[in-house]
């Protein structure tokens, strides 16, 4: 049985109770009024990118849409502006929500594969645990050529006036492809880090079971 | 000894041959002025900015934090942290204040800590540098410094979002921030209090990933800038600083205007009107050159 599908067989009628569980920030989404300042304030909004705005997520999670919302892009747009942090009236951490939702969604394997952000969101954390620092070629390297050889070059191109200009101002360094900035302790990096997820993924697990 | 001491996390951006690369390098020019003292924490981390949440989770996020709390605890025991990129800091103090709340997450985190040798006993204060600037410091004492003020120039404060929200610098409002205006005047130069798009996000990591959406953003503030009538822009965060310098060209293809104003750090300022020279507020260092500041950088310091 697929991860997906224990949790949805668990949680079955009861999506509310799988993201207050699962979700970080997720026993949040109750207090939701539905007043809507979210979907006002979110920049993203202005340009009709939200399938679904904050507001709207929170009450299909209460309706059960649990198939609509996990597989939404909605989430993967979020700029991480804060504006509906700090704009909204009873205080949802709606920001650490969003990339909640999102997060659990990509980790039970439901996210939208080719989405850009949801790609390079997962990019950026390798790329910066991987040595303790971010390689910011390797980093924009790895999003270009997300598609193959081909489109990557092709990507690649079309950023080649911007890259130009930050090499010549020192800012970005073409030598960072073959190494670049890192921590001394890697090792101790991994191992810590290998423990948090060992944690996290026992106290998911206990809640599911309890 | 230095009137100021700090623990300093500069972050990735900030490093040689990286996009903030000039950002550290005038911040260090405005400190030595300013008689504070940054001392780097040994081996620090990236704070996995709020972008890694896909594969980040809860934990292993703010695990990457402490260690960072617990290498400052170490080496430098009771000193804040001060950090100059509005990420850093943000995601600093959100992990300071998750460990703080919640004794499960502050007991997990010790324990995975533990795999990297280290621990945290007390919770550092974390500190941006424009609270320190502001705070610490204050206005009177910045501008005692200036000694060739940026006169006659018009500059749009720019102070984006996450030096604003979800934390923000304490007594400032989250709709119309006025401290980088005050630090405008500061230098001596015409801030634009008007200037409506001050807190307008500039796409964070979407202008990597979905460029055409962070780039519409970037438009809004830019033009604003224009529409005021400013000669450059200022921000405190190098993503902002970023977005808004490097993608002009694009959007000028895109959109058929005809941008190309420079986007400065407040420190690039700083470091002028303290009679650095355009090496020291690393001035070499824009994609779009501020010929204007390269002019005052040049002139004699009325001293």
């Amino acid at each position: 049985m697929s991860a997906n599908t224990a949790l949805a067989e668990k949680y079955r009628n009861n999506f509310l109770k799988e993201i207050e569980e699962q979700v970080e920030m997720g026993d949040w989404v109750k207090m939701c009024m539905q007043c809507g300042v979210c979907s006002g304030s979110c920049p993203t909004n202005f340009q009709s990118a939200w399938e679904h705005p904050p507001q709207e997520l929170f009450m299909m999670i209460r309706a059960g849409k649990r198939e609509e919302v996990l597989t939404s892009s909605s989430m993967w747009n979020c700029t991480s502006c804060y504006n509906c942090i700090v704009r909204c009236p009873r205080k949802l951490p709606i920001t650490h929500i969003m990339h909640g939702i999102a997060e659990y969604a990509h980790r039970i394997g439901l996210a939208p594969k080719m989405q850009a952000t949801r790609f390079f969101s997962g990019l950026f954390w390798k790329n910066c645990t991987h040595t303790g620092r971010v390689n910011e070629l390797k980093l924009s390297m790895g999003l270009y050529f997300k598609d193959g050889f081909a489109s990557g070059i092709k990507e690649g191109m079309k950023m080649k006036d911007v890259a130009i200009g930050l090499v010549l101002a020192k800012r970005l360094n073409p030598f960072e492809l073959f190494g670049g900035h890192k921590c001394k302790d890697q090792k101790g990096i991994q191992a810590m880090l290998k423990k948090a997820y060992e944690i996290e993924r026992s106290r998911k697990a206990a809640k599911m079971a309890g | 000894m230095a009137k100021h001491e700090y623990a300093f996390y500069p972050g990735c951006s900030s490093q040689k041959g990286a996009s903030a690369s000039n950002y550290l390098t005038s911040v260090e020019s405005m400190c030595k002025t300013l008689d504070v003292k940054l001392t780097e924490i040994p081996d620090w981390n990236c704070c996995g900015a709020s972008i890694g949440y896909a594969e980040a989770g809860e934990l292993p996020r703010h695990v990457m934090n402490a260690r960072n709390f617990a290498l400052s605890e170490k080496h430098m025991p009771g000193q804040e942290i001060v950090a100059t990129c509005a990420a850093c800091w943000l995601g600093a103090r959100e992990t300071r204040e998750r460990l703080t709340h919640s004794d499960t997450l502050m007991a997990d985190t010790r324990e995975a800590l533990k795999e990297a040798g280290l621990t945290i006993n007390e919770m550092p204060n974390i500190r941006h540098m424009v609270e320190v600037l502001i705070e610490d410091l204050g206005f009177d004492e910045m501008k005692k410094h200036v000694v060739r003020p940026l006169e006659g120039v018009k500059i749009a404060g720019y102070v984006g979002c996450q030096t604003n929200r979800p934390f923000g610098v304490d007594g400032e409002s989250f709709e119309n921030p006025q401290y980088l205006d005050k630090m405008v005047e500061m230098v001596g130069a015409e801030p634009i209090p008007e200037y409506e798009q001050k807190v307008t996000c500039c796409g964070g990591a979407l202008a990597f990933s979905e460029p055409e959406k962070a780039q519409a953003q970037i438009k809004d503030i830019v033009e604003s800038a224009y529409d005021h009538g400013a000669e450059m822009i200022v921000t405190p965060c190098p993503l902002c600083q970023a977005n808004v310098e490097i993608y002009q060209g694009q959007i000028n293809k895109t959109y058929g205007t005809k941008f190309n104003i420079p986007v400065m750090y407040y420190s690039q300022l700083m470091v002028v009107a303290y009679g650095g020279s355009a090496k020291d507020a690393a001035l070499n260092g824009q994609v779009i050159k501020a010929r204007r500041l390269e002019e005052i950088a040049a002139k004699p310091v009325k001293r």
